[in-house]
């Protein structure tokens, strides 16, 4: 079982991603934007952050760059979740720290196979 | 493996996807106005691109694949590569109407494509620079895993490589699962312990695995760690030839049964309404906890503090009932928003300017009175455009600005709500309505007639047709129609006009359907309540005020006019105990702008009434809007008293 933070802006998405992990056991808390993330991250720690990428307020890569910054986060894996146009954001968000990507549309098997791959 | 079933987000995906897609409209029809607001295009971009990601995810392809397109089109916006110009809004505002169907569509278990959605898809493609659309992302050519035995990769990470969160050991173990693994460690660049950075990459390997996978999943493990390190992965060949590649195929993925579960209507609520409720509902708790030490019975020392409980109950149940009442409250924005969308794009059709102002959107209303009252405002917003404001030529000859100006405004009044929807335009055209009465034989002649009973013409029913509005310059499509959807919510509408200088319509509404404010009157054996919106005042009325008219109706006199009376047991068939009206009380109310007395018994007293309906649970009943359960379990019934109002006009002409 891991704490995992559950970011993005679509609350059925983040409701999706964050039922399928508890479901798996894992301990999930929800952000609905990268600052609301980072602020999670500085109250609890986190061994995995699932994060998407256009958000308001604060994006996912801005998010990431400013977490990775943050004491405890420099080697926790952060994946973004991105969609197949997104493929430049792909660089710019492993640029920014990222750890792996998930590429929207995914099905609940395949996140609890690729956090398990993250989770070793 | 999990077994998921993601039917259940697609309601919430709707409702964010509607919420999404207003959003979109707004910052697009401000986008249209001239605002230069890189954050708006944002907004349209991000609604289109979440949307697209939701749909895919949820299994609504097609509104996938369509919302797809027009997300190219926002990112060619959102990049610099095409201007904001009309035609894109214009195009992107279809859009939208669209994707809504789509989704309703789909959510309702059909495919969400259709013939409107294609067309437009097709034009979406044409503008997005490259012509046609590639929505599907192109399948990864499969390599043919048959005739290799295995892998040689070397790896060498770049020194960062574990500040990402990527471990080497990590994606060992990955490799390991697929066959067995040998790992070879370069240690030559290995520093002295001392300069050595803990998260820093220093090694180097070459990898064996000695298993046929697929390239992909080999390729795969390494994924996240392209463009961090150094890799070759080679192949180890079989003798055998390579056998033909398989033809790779992307199946489309199947949209997803829905459900087609009944639409259950959802509030959104907002938390502080919650955190009320359950903080009254604590304090609840704690008197009944307080009260339940009283029933073993009641010293009179405690006599005080039951007195005292009881009324704290009573508080605190009024404020629950008021707090819960309140979660079927809504801001009127909800409504208003869908105006500047009609506004425009009825002002382009009819070559109009026009300015929609829109005030007190905050103001909340009933959710029931909400989703009905769009529908007479449209038709009012649509007759202000249509008929009521001009083209600015006749404005500007009027020596008026060339733009119109239409006003839309929610506020509180009393326990009304008021909704105003006013335009500065060239007001009613009294002679072409009058005219049009006296040819439909509503009227006899507009002698006489003041100009807001002109105004009132407009909403009887049978004084126009569709084919009217075209020789009439004034006003009056299906103004009837207004009037009794207003009605049905418990409202009324008004018009006032000034020639030359605009329209306005007035609607005035309860704020709930589920309470009312009521007197109680008893005649004969029944209660009846008078909803006390409509009092103006109750009376007793001597014998010299009355006086008998031929035909059988009775006057009485209230201040300086004579009003009819109406004996409710004579309208209702009840037996009322007393016959004269010097006798009993006679109730002044108003409805429609007309003042009539109603005769009962005696008054019993005020209450809020918990408004059933008569027409679930009996019938639609002349006169009557509902019935309520009074203390004693007996039922009342509450008067409609437009209805009377209305009865007594009938008797008056009859």
């Amino acid at each position: 079982m891991a704490k995992i933070l559950a970011v993005d802006d679509s609350a059925s998405m983040r409701s999706m991603v964050a039922f399928t992990l508890r479901g798996a056991g894992h301990d999930v808390e929800e952000a609905d934007n990268g600052r609301a993330a980072l602020d999670q991250a500085g109250v609890h720690k986190f061994d995995l952050v699932l994060a998407d990428v256009n958000m308001p307020v604060m994006d996912g890569i801005s998010m990431v760059r400013e977490m990775r910054t943050m004491a405890g986060y420099s080697g926790v894996p952060i994946l973004m979740l991105t969609t197949e146009s997104d493929t430049n954001k792909k660089m710019e968000g492993k640029a920014a720290g990222a750890t792996g990507w998930l590429v929207k549309p995914f099905d609940p098997d395949q996140l609890l196979a690729t956090v398990a791959r993250v989770l070793g | 493996m999990s077994k998921v079933d993601l039917a259940q987000f697609h309601k919430a995906f709707h409702e964010e996807s509607l919420d999404g897609l207003d959003a979109m409209e707004q910052a697009l029809l401000a986008l249209d106005e001239g605002a230069d607001d890189p954050e708006l295009i944002n907004v349209v971009f991000r609604a289109a691109h979440s949307i697209k990601g939701g749909s895919a995810t949820f299994g609504f392809a097609d509104v996938a694949a369509f919302t797809h397109v027009a997300e190219n089109l926002m990112d060619e916006v959102r990049s610099g590569r095409r201007p904001m110009e009309k035609a894109v809004v214009e195009l992107l505002l279809r859009s939208g109407d669209i994707i809504r169907d789509m989704l309703s569509l789909q959510m309702a278990g059909q495919p969400g494509a259709t013939a409107e959605s294609q067309a437009l898809l097709g034009e979406l493609s044409a503008m997005v620079s490259g012509g046609a659309a590639a929505p599907a992302a192109a399948a990864k050519a499969a390599a043919p895993a048959e005739a290799i035995e295995g892998w040689d990769i070397a790896f060498r990470p770049f020194d960062y490589l574990l500040k990402t969160g990527n471990d080497p050991a990590r994606m060992f173990r990955e490799l390991e699962a697929m066959g067995p693994l040998t790992v070879q460690a370069d240690l030559s660049k290995l520093p002295l312990l001392a300069d050595m950075d803990p998260s820093s990459s220093y090694l180097s390997y070459t990898l064996g695995l000695a298993a046929g996978a697929k390239r992909a999943a080999v390729e795969g493990v390494f994924d996240w760690v392209d463009g961090d390190c150094d890799l070759t992965i080679t192949p180890r060949m079989a003798a055998a030839a390579p056998v033909a590649a398989p033809v790779a195929t992307a199946a489309p993925r199947a949209v997803r049964e829905v459900a087609t579960n009944s639409e259950a209507t959802s509030v959104r609520v907002g938390i502080e309404k919650i955190d009320t409720l359950i903080n009254l509902v604590g304090e609840l708790v704690i008197t009944q906890s307080m009260l339940s030490q009283f029933h073993d019975g009641v010293s009179d020392a405690q006599l005080e503090m039951l007195r005292q409980g009881l009324a704290q109950l009573g508080r605190h149940t009024r404020e629950l009932q008021e707090s819960v009442m309140s979660i079927r409250m809504l801001p009127i924005s909800t409504v208003f928003n869908r105006f500047p969308r009609l506004v425009r794009d009825l002002a382009q059709k009819l070559d109009k300017k026009v300015v929609l102002d829109l005030r007190g959107e905050g103001t909340e209303l009933d959710k029931t009175v909400l989703e009905k009252i769009g529908d007479p405002l449209v038709h009012l917003v649509r007759n202000a455009i249509d008929h009521g404001l001009e083209v600015p030529a006749k404005r500007l000859a009027a020596g008026k600005g060339e733009t119109g100006t239409l006003r839309m405004e929610a506020f509180h009044r009393g326990g009304s709500i008021v909704v105003e929807v006013a335009d500065d335009g060239a007001g009613l055209n009294r002679d072409a309505i009058v005219a049009k009465a006296v040819q439909r034989g509503i009227i006899a002649s507009g002698e006489n007639m003041t100009d807001d009973q002109v105004g009132e013409l407009i909403f009887e029913a049978g004084f126009s047709t569709a084919a009217a509005t075209t020789d009439l310059s004034g006003r009056g499509v299906g103004m009837d129609v207004v009037r009794r959807n207003v009605m049905d919510l418990g409202g009324t509408v008004a018009i006032s006009s000034k020639q030359g200088r605009g329209t306005t319509f007035t609607i005035i509404l309860p704020l709930t359907l589920a309470i009312i404010d009521g007197l109680t009157a008893a005649v004969g054996e029944e209660t009846y309540i008078v909803p006390l919106v409509s009092i103006v005042e109750s009376v007793q009325v001597k014998a010299d005020a009355l006086r008998s008219v031929v035909g059988g109706g009775e006057l009485f006199r209230f201040r300086d006019e004579w009003l009819p009376i109406i004996r409710l047991y004579d309208v209702f068939g009840c037996d009322g105990t007393r016959r004269a009206i010097e006798d009993g009380i006679v109730i002044v109310v108003e409805g429609e702008g007309t003042r009539i007395g109603l005769f009962v018994d005696e008054l019993i007293g005020q209450q809020q009434a918990v408004v059933k309906s008569l027409e679930a649970n009996y019938r639609r009943v002349a006169g009557i809007s509902g019935a309520t359960i009074l203390a004693d379990g007996s039922v009342a019934l509450i008067t409609d008293i437009t209805g009377l109002v209305r009865m007594q006009g009938r008797r008056k002409a009859a």
